[in-house]
């Protein structure tokens, strides 16, 4: 079998005046590894390739990147979900700053994260162990906690392209109706009036790319409509 | 907070439920002229001119003036903020934006009570 032709974005701000992609000839024996397997086999060539990995099992969300287009998980796609007449192609997450070759500044990403609060805020009295919720209040949790904030959604959105600075972008949009939607939390009107601006949350147009891309299966659009609804049901 | 003064209705929210309302507006007098285009295959000037002569029919079709007037405003509102990126283009181009509304809607209203 032939070896996978592989084209990496490269751009060291020290010593390239601009950003270019390199080739590279990697044999995979055949096997169908993960992306992130293929990135270690060409740093064995070239020790100077630049990528962000860590738990290398789709939990710590570090090595998200554009795979042949589509954002998603270095370690956890296999070469057969994103190779086509094997080649493949592999550039930093869309729309932020690079860094260097693969890793990009996530600055604006957290600071949007920060900016809808993602912690649980409650004004009363703490009970003596624990604040209960009923089955049914955790459940309305589930499919909102599980975002591990790798930005494929956030980054593949043209909406953050766009407005990076005021748009929150599907990630912390996410975030912020996991705690809108927290029975403990009593911050709602709060979170709410933060939101109702013509950017944070409406700059979304409902196109869904974050949903096509979350590695997690996650639905940010579904949680961005139910922000809208709470806006409109708070306002009206 | 993020604060903008150019939009519609100064809130993203109210933005939001005007694009939907005149949306239902505008598909509603659609349908309502392609049935009337279609139920009248033989139309002339008298049958077109009868049917503006109503009240209702002008009150209706001030009504989709105006959802256009506000529609069109926040669609393209958005495609500025989102694509002009030089302040003095983006403005200018609102300012070219918002008098093609205003100067379509004056005249949409002078056509319905003119004639």
């Amino acid at each position: 079998m032939s070896n996978l032709q592989v084209s990496v974005y490269r751009y060291n701000p020290e010593t390239d005046s601009a950003p270019y992609m390199q080739e590279f000839q990697v044999d995979t024996k055949g096997r169908d590894v993960m992306v992130l397997d293929v990135l270690h086999l060409m740093k064995e060539q070239d020790s100077g390739l630049a990528f962000r990995r860590s738990c290398r099992e789709g939990v710590c969300g570090s090595d998200g990147m554009n795979m042949n287009g589509k954002n998603g998980l270095a370690c956890i796609t296999p070469l057969s979900d994103v190779v086509k007449n094997n080649k493949l192609t592999l550039r930093p997450l869309p729309g932020l700053p690079v860094i260097r070759d693969m890793v990009v500044d996530m600055g604006l990403f957290y600071k949007q994260y920060e900016r809808i609060q993602p912690y649980l805020q409650n004004d009363t009295p703490a009970p003596a162990i624990e604040r209960l919720q009923s089955p049914e209040e955790r459940d309305k949790l589930d499919g909102l906690y599980e975002c591990i904030l790798c930005a494929c959604c956030s980054t593949s959105c043209p909406s953050f392209w766009w407005n990076p600075e005021k748009f929150v972008g599907p990630a912390g949009l996410l975030q912020s109706y996991r705690f809108l939607a927290d029975s403990r939390d009593t911050a709602t009107s709060e979170r709410l009036s933060n939101l109702e601006d013509p950017f944070s949350v409406f700059r979304c147009r409902g196109i869904m790319n974050c949903v096509a891309v979350c590695p997690k299966g996650l639905n940010p659009t579904r949680a961005i409509g139910k922000i809208r609804e709470m806006l409109l049901a708070d306002a009206t | 907070m993020v604060t903008n003064i150019t939009s519609f209705g100064r809130s993203g929210l109210s933005d939001w439920l005007m694009q939907r309302v005149s949306a239902v507006i505008l598909a509603l007098y659609t349908v309502f002229i392609v049935g009337f285009l279609l139920f009248n295959p033989n139309l002339d000037y008298y049958a077109w001119s009868g049917l503006f002569n109503q009240t209702w029919m002008r009150i209706f079709s001030l009504l989709a003036f105006i959802a256009i007037a506000a529609h069109a405003w926040i669609g393209l509102w958005t495609v500025t903020t989102d694509y002009l990126k030089s302040t003095c283009l983006r403005m200018g181009a609102q300012a070219v934006i918002i008098l093609g509304i205003f100067v379509y809607l004056v005249w949409g209203i002078q056509i319905l009570w003119g004639a």
